[in-house]
């Protein structure tokens, strides 16, 4: 069982949660002018990396606010947690 | 090398078996190869068969960083179907499940494919319009279905619930009877068997570390067994995809998911089929042995671990019990987990890459079982004529940049969800 601190509501089971993917990526700041291949870019493409992952969870039977973790995708230990803007990878 | 048969059983079963020889030469790595296929699964062993049997390439090597068929060949639920519906996807697997049904006398190795039948229930009268829909376009791709009604879902498993306090009620089922089972370990040596008896060296304990590379084409693989020059390279490392890719600076649209697996204590024989849950993501066979193999779901959450959490192994376990309430008294002997190459549209990669002589084979999702003959047959023509076979003309990586994506489930760019 993964447990995530959401910074409202506290320590939780992963249980409370709907995962919402990788928070590496950002969406075309302009969408008039971004080409295709940005969007290419933001839809389809992912580092998925093997170790730790920026990603989003959604605190959907609790608070229902986004969560940022930064979790170990080879063991599932939880890093870090914080706010969407946080800079988790800094405070490590 | 000596032609397994009835005879060379007997022959041996009257000595002792002691005049068996190993089945695969464990030889050392060659200075370079024509094609260098990175990983050593069902679907890399299968494409250095194909390469050789129906290409003539035999200088080949497989690399594989552990023993062959360690990885997701052997994590399966041996699954065999081609019930699909997009052109792009069902002339493929169909394809594959007519190699499956002339696989043991081509492999001249029984890999115990069983036609038991695959079959998927329906719950509600939506479903079973979906179901038709299926059926029908199956039918029109020349593959077989059959829709049955409730009593003819009770002819085939009278044990399912069908009481009035069923969770769901059974409405009927879509079949498709040429589906089944096979015996997951002997698809990988069967073909590590027929491609080295062609030439190809397969080289285990050989982890790919890097390349070497002059502009866009790779001239080399870099291996824990030394460097290795190559003409071409082809990878199929599922589960791994991205990692590898990263180290030729490629990013793929794929994600990577844990999915977990279940077999029970052996039971006297129960379950002929395979069935699968309508009303949630289920599905359960018996083995040989009479053990229940049976799963759902993936993690939902990116992964590497190969092991899974408790969350999905209760969804499974409640899943099974709508269906099948007596399940409840079976003891659950293993579970493991197997990493999956979630495409961001559900559908494998058998394409082409932006590196002049890399070929990628990815992207698998849940279903790269059933898909290992068929998968070996057209990489190996996609790499031999640098250009797909029909059966893979769909799925190109560059359908992610012009749109044509293959969404079987409608699903969109969420892998989590395929």
């Amino acid at each position: 069982m993964i447990r995530i601190t959401c910074p409202h509501c506290g320590p939780r089971d992963q249980d409370e949660f709907s995962y919402a993917g990788d928070a590496t990526r950002t969406r075309p700041a302009d969408p008039a002018t971004a080409s295709a291949a940005d969007w290419h870019d933001y839809v389809y493409l992912r580092d998925n990396p093997a170790g730790p992952h920026l990603e989003f969870w959604h605190h959907i039977h609790g608070c229902r606010r986004y969560v940022k973790v930064l979790r170990d995708v080879t063991s599932h230990q939880v890093l870090a947690c914080g706010w969407p803007d946080a800079d988790l990878e800094a405070a490590q | 090398m000596a032609e397994y048969s009835v005879f060379s059983l007997i022959r041996e079963g009257l000595s002792g078996h002691k005049g068996w020889i190993r089945a695969w030469r464990d030889p050392e790595p060659k200075k370079s190869y024509d094609v260098i296929i990175i990983g050593g699964g069902g679907h890399g062993l299968a494409t250095a068969y194909y390469l050789a049997r129906n290409h003539g390439i035999t200088n080949v090597a497989v690399v594989e960083k552990g023993w062959i068929g360690g990885g997701n060949v052997g994590r399966n639920t041996t699954i065999v179907r081609s019930n699909y519906m997009l052109d792009g996807n069902a002339h493929f697997y169909e394809h594959s499940l007519k190699l499956w049904e002339g696989l043991s006398r081509d492999l001249n190795y029984n890999v115990m494919f069983s036609q038991r039948g695959v079959l998927n229930l329906g719950h509600c009268d939506g479903q079973m319009d979906a179901f038709a829909r299926r059926g029908n376009l199956m039918r029109l791709n020349g593959i077989d279905a059959e829709l049955l009604d409730r009593e003819g879902v009770r002819k085939l498993y009278p044990h399912l619930d069908y009481s009035k306090d069923a969770r769901w009620p059974i409405y009927g089922g879509l079949l498709q009877a040429r589906g089944g089972t096979a015996r997951h370990d002997a698809v990988a040596w069967g073909f590590a068997r027929g491609a080295d008896r062609r030439g190809v060296d397969i080289l285990q304990n050989c982890e790919v570390t890097g390349f070497e590379r002059d502009g866009d084409r790779i001239t080399g693989v870099k291996t824990s067994r030394g460097t290795i020059g190559c003409g071409r390279v082809g990878m199929a490392v599922a589960g791994n995809t991205s990692r590898v890719a990263a180290m030729l600076g490629l990013k793929l649209p794929i994600e990577s998911h844990v999915l977990q697996a279940f077999v029970s204590e052996p039971l006297k024989p129960l379950i002929d089929g395979v069935v699968t849950y309508g009303a949630g993501h289920f599905y359960i066979s018996q083995s040989d042995k009479g053990g229940l193999v049976l799963g759902g779901d993936i993690d939902f959450h990116n992964s590497y671990a190969q092991r899974g959490n408790l969350p999905v192994v209760e969804n499974v376990m409640a899943n099974g019990l709508a269906m099948m309430p007596y399940l409840s008294r079976v003891r659950i002997l293993r579970s493991w987990g197997g990493i999956m190459d979630m495409s961001m549209d559900g559908s494998p990669i058998i394409s082409k890459t932006p590196v002049d002589n890399l070929y990628l084979n990815a992207g698998w999702c849940y279903g790269g079982f059933k898909a290992t003959p068929g998968s070996g047959y057209a990489f190996a023509h996609t790499i031999a004529h640098d250009a797909p076979h029909e059966t893979n003309r769909e799925m190109g990586l560059e359908r992610f940049e012009t749109g044509y994506l293959l969404d079987e489930g409608g699903k969109g760019p969420t892998p989590k969800l395929h």
